[in-house]
């Protein structure tokens, strides 16, 4: 137990404490680009069409909606499998009849999918940025390209330490079980987990939706 | 003198969803807390999460709502909408002590209120003075 003087676990404190000031650096990270926005010399743009003078080549807008639409969904759904992981860790010594009791209310089916749809989701991650490269956007290219790439792989950078934070709690389920006792350990990389979300929420807006 | 260590400790863990009958034995509950959503409202907060996305991509894809003025607020409202509702229930800030609201909600406001003076500063809505 680590209790202070709120009466409150000092770890819960601190990954609050965190979570505000990775608010601040995202919410920098999207200033900066939509300072940017709209002020790039040369293309691709994120939605407009261009013709590179020099060698005549169209660029049509860059962004693919379908795609980000699909990966957005995929890390709302690993959210609510968040939750249930959480939820099996506390209700562990509830008794199980069935496969399918056990199967639904096993932790490590939860984090195995959620840390199985965090791999989904950097996988979109990887195929947009292949695409983008190959369409002849990169971090160089433009103020689009810097500001995009920065921002989006800052939050890909934060899915994978959650995946890998994820992973770790799953090979301790696996080695000893999470017992009720470790839910404070699951509920904290839940909180991580759920804030990850909640920035691609804006994101996704922000720089993807509005025009 | 009040003694730190005399003050009950507040386990922010009652987020256990038990079925209709069952209780989360073994988790004290503060007095301040309150109960915590249920599976049946986890799947909601799921459903609405995922229709407001779809709402959004589908109003993305009409070209007379686009080029309207109610295009970019009504984006920012859902955007607002499903962040709440993801803190708030997912999160479970609603239920949470004070003190996690206050650690969260006092960086969220500097960071948007920066936002909006760095947007009017420098951004597509800047105020140009001469």
């Amino acid at each position: 137990m680590h209790y202070t003087t709120t009466g409150l676990d000092n770890r819960k404190i601190a990954i609050w404490a965190f979570i505000g000031s990775e608010c601040m650096l995202f919410m920098s990270l999207i200033s900066t680009y939509l300072i940017y926005k709209g002020k790039s010399i040369v293309g691709p743009y994120p939605h407009d069409s261009w013709t590179d003078p020099m060698t005549g080549r169209v660029f049509h807008g860059i962004l693919d909606i379908p795609v980000t639409s699909a990966s957005t969904f995929v890390l709302l759904m690993s959210s609510l499998t968040m939750v249930l992981a959480l939820a099996a860790v506390q209700n562990r010594h509830v008794p199980k009849h069935s496969f399918g009791d056990r199967l639904l209310g096993s932790s490590k089916t939860w984090l195995f999918t959620t840390a199985l749809l965090g791999a989904v989701f950097l996988g979109f991650q990887a195929f947009e940025f292949t695409a983008f490269v190959n369409e002849g956007l990169t971090i160089r290219t433009n103020l689009f390209g810097s500001t995009f790439f920065t921002l989006t792989g800052f939050h890909g950078a934060h899915v994978s330490a959650g995946v890998l934070w994820l992973l770790t709690l799953l090979a301790i389920d696996f080695k000893r079980g999470l017992q009720p006792s470790d839910e404070m350990a699951v509920d904290l990389c839940a909180l991580y987990w759920h804030f990850v979300d909640v920035i691609w929420i804006a994101i996704f807006t922000l720089i993807y939706l509005i025009r | 003198m009040s003694q730190p260590h005399d003050k009950t400790p507040v386990t922010d863990s009652s987020h256990a969803l038990p079925a209709a009958g069952e209780s989360s034995a073994g988790h004290a509950h503060h007095a301040s807390e309150k109960p915590h959503p249920t599976w049946k409202q986890y799947k909601w907060v799921a459903l609405i999460l995922t229709l407001i996305t779809v709402i959004e991509v589908w109003v993305y894809y009409i070209p007379s709502f686009v080029a309207s003025r109610l295009f970019v607020p009504s984006l920012l409202i859902m955007s607002a909408i499903k962040f709440a509702i993801v803190v708030m229930f997912y999160m479970h800030l609603r239920y949470d002590h004070k003190l996690f609201k206050v650690l969260f909600t006092g960086p969220l406001i500097i960071a948007i209120t920066s936002l909006i003076a760095l947007m009017f500063l420098f951004g597509q809505v800047a105020v140009r003075l001469s």
